[in-house]
């Protein structure tokens, strides 16, 4: 095989990935066009009220280019998108993607840290559970994760709510910071745990962290729960393969074969489970971010749905949709660089 | 000869008797596993408690306001006491279990016939008609599903249909990926070259031939997903974009009991309880399904 070929497989594949990235940007952009343009609400009546006068209206419609043909439309709205131009958001008369941006850090720091929760937690018991299969550990890590599944995270955030911070004390209650802290330490990541450590206010970063552990406590549950689940299947199914009979014959150890030869197969199949883990904790973002007053992407959706913020809510699903995609896309790619099944007759 | 051994007859003189011997030893490999014999018990409990509703409890104490006795804790009137509109928890968590039960068969109704009518076609002629369906289903995929459903309730304006809508449009991909893969294993098999060689159409092929098998891991599929289409509803009710008051749904319940939730906990608290046990009921069978199905296959 020449150098050449070893290549052109690889971008080849590259190559179809972004193609199909693209097609499902257009998807996204399509539906949040339709919901936009085409459902009921009439966007020229929005503007100028229902006392304007007929010309006052048709100049209106003109001027947002509503006499165009629905295709042309659509193009419009999608150089917008990839532009970033949301339009202006009702509610704070911002432009949308100002606000999104301002926004996202808090949400992307709270998942974040909910996901190192899921993966430190979940891959180990995840392959405890695999290797130990039938017996009582494996009963229980499958238990607690169907636990987690089933549970809806609004609830078991009031709960936390009600028992660590109303009964116990033990932790801070909703929102990022007390309110005494507020906008002591200057933006500069938007992390707020890591912009306090930058400023040198110990105090804040210990506040912040209260704030913190509640929230990404449950969320992180609720993705170990999947990691874990994820994790056992994928080591049973290399367990059961005859090279763990042979390392093992070979006089290996079994913690050795365990940890290194079979999890070692099983890391590009979790990327992929990462990958979404932090799609759907990003997500779920506005069921928990309403419940902990956590002022991030998901209170701001849900507030702006409130406030009949259309423009709002549709740039914050695209932000949402896009970055499904591109984590859709990184994992996709990162499984083709690491397995070479995946990539293709080379 | 009692039934069971008529059952379990290694040799059936019928294909009926077959056919029911091995429903019949499924069910004996089901009733083994108590994790999914307890969701099984979940959720016929259910079902009857919302076939049942009317007789278990009095309609009107669902939407019935009576102000003097708003927040009361649990007595022999009222088992988990009161709301802050002073209507009964316990009634309304009854006519709840209608509006969840509504709800999972309405989304169920929608996704499925999406689902096979996108995946039977595309692994059976595959080609180009299984790339264009699958790079659809692909782009229905990656959409948030909760954010997406967010959208749509604000562009149609809240209520169940429209959050029917919203779960079914992003719930459907799976089961047609389901369908195509179920199919694809099946399209060159002997008994379909029969079917062919019959005159069969294709569309009497993938409808009497094809469709019958993709059902069972379709259905364990579908019980599997009802835990995350009930918790998806119960969302969406919780933000208020759900069935709307006074409609007595778990969801919207936990959400008016926030207010409340450091004084009287059991008014947010009961109701979030029952979306969490329906769940698990639903993710208990339907692991249980999976497990005796594995292990015949």
């Amino acid at each position: 095989m020449t150098v050449a070929r070893r290549i052109a497989a690889p971008l080849r594949k590259i190559g179809s990935l972004l193609v199909s990235v693209g097609l499902t940007f257009l998807g996204l952009t399509c539906v949040t066009f339709v919901i936009g343009r085409v459902i009921p609400i009439d966007p020229v009546l929005a503007i100028v009220g229902d006392k304007a006068s007929n010309e006052t209206y048709e100049r209106v419609r003109l001027q947002l280019g509503l006499d165009q043909p629905l295709l042309e439309q659509y193009w419009h709205y999608l150089v917008k998108v990839v532009h970033g131009e949301f339009g202006t958001s009702v509610m704070t008369a911002h432009p949308v993607l100002d606000d999104l941006l301002s926004v996202f850090p808090a949400t992307l720091e709270l998942a974040t840290l909910s996901l190192v929760i899921g993966v430190v937690g979940g891959i180990p018991l995840g392959v405890y559970a695999a290797v130990n299969r039938g017996r009582w550990q494996d009963q229980l890590i499958r238990f607690m994760s169907l636990l987690g599944y089933s549970m809806p995270v609004f609830w078991l955030g009031l709960i936390g709510l009600l028992l660590f911070y109303a009964k116990l004390g033990w932790v801070a209650g909703p929102g990022r910071v007390d309110v005494g802290f507020d906008d002591m330490v200057p933006v500069v990541t938007g992390l707020m745990s890591i912009d306090s450590l930058i400023a040198g206010e110990d105090e804040v970063f210990w506040n912040v962290l209260s704030h913190l552990v509640l929230p990404s406590s449950i969320l992180g549950y609720l993705s170990l729960a999947y990691v874990a689940r994820m994790t056992r299947s994928f080591m049973l199914s290399q367990l059961k393969q005859e090279y763990i009979l042979a390392t093992l014959a070979k006089g290996l150890s079994p913690f050795r074969v365990v940890w290194i030869h079979a999890l070692g197969n099983v890391w590009v199949q979790l990327v992929t489970v990462i990958a979404l883990t932090f799609g759907s904790l990003l997500e779920g973002a506005v069921l928990t971010e309403t419940v902990f007053a956590w002022p991030g992407l998901g209170l701001y959706l849900k507030n702006s749905l409130f406030a009949a913020d259309l423009n709002a809510v549709l740039g914050g699903t695209v932000l949402v949709g896009v970055v499904y995609i591109v984590l859709n896309m990184l994992s996709d790619v990162v499984y083709t660089l690491v397995d070479p099944r995946a990539r293709g007759q080379g | 000869m009692s039934v069971r051994t008529w059952l379990l007859d290694p040799a059936p003189a019928s294909r009926r008797q077959a056919q029911l011997g091995g429903w019949f030893r499924a069910w004996l490999a089901f009733r083994r596993n108590t994790l999914a014999m307890t969701g099984l018990v979940i959720v016929a409990l259910l079902v009857l408690i919302a076939i049942f509703a009317p007789v278990l409890a009095d309609r009107t104490l669902a939407v019935q306001q009576v102000l003097e006795d708003r927040l009361q804790g649990s007595s022999a009137l009222h088992w988990f006491g009161t709301d802050e509109l002073g209507r009964d928890i316990l009634t309304r968590m009854i006519f709840g279990a209608r509006i969840t039960l509504v709800i999972v068969f309405l989304v169920s109704a929608i996704v499925v016939p999406i689902g096979l009518a996108i995946g039977l076609p595309a692994g059976y002629f595959g080609g180009w008609v299984d790339a264009v369906l699958m790079r659809i289903t692909d782009i229905f995929l990656a959409f948030p599903r909760l954010v997406l459903a967010l959208a749509f309730a604000a562009a149609l304006g809240p209520g169940i249909e429209n959050a029917v809508i919203a779960i079914a449009l992003t719930a459907w991909p799976p089961y047609a990926r389901l369908a195509r893969a179920e199919t694809m294993t099946r399209r060159n098999a002997e008994f379909i070259q029969a079917a062919k060689l019959l005159g069969a159409s294709e569309f009497r092929i993938l409808a009497t031939q094809i469709l019958p098998l993709c059902l069972p891991s379709v259905i364990i599929r579908l019980t599997l997903d009802m835990a995350g289409i009930i918790l998806t509803a119960a969302g969406l009710g919780f933000l208020g974009l759900g069935a709307q008051p006074p409609a007595a749904e778990w969801g919207a319940m936990v959400s008016s009991g926030r207010q409340v939730l450091l004084d009287q906990w059991w008014v947010a608290t009961l109701p979030g309880l029952a979306i969490f046990v329906t769940s698990l009921g639903f993710n208990l069978l339907g692991d249980g399904l999976r497990d005796v199905s594995d292990s015949r296959s």
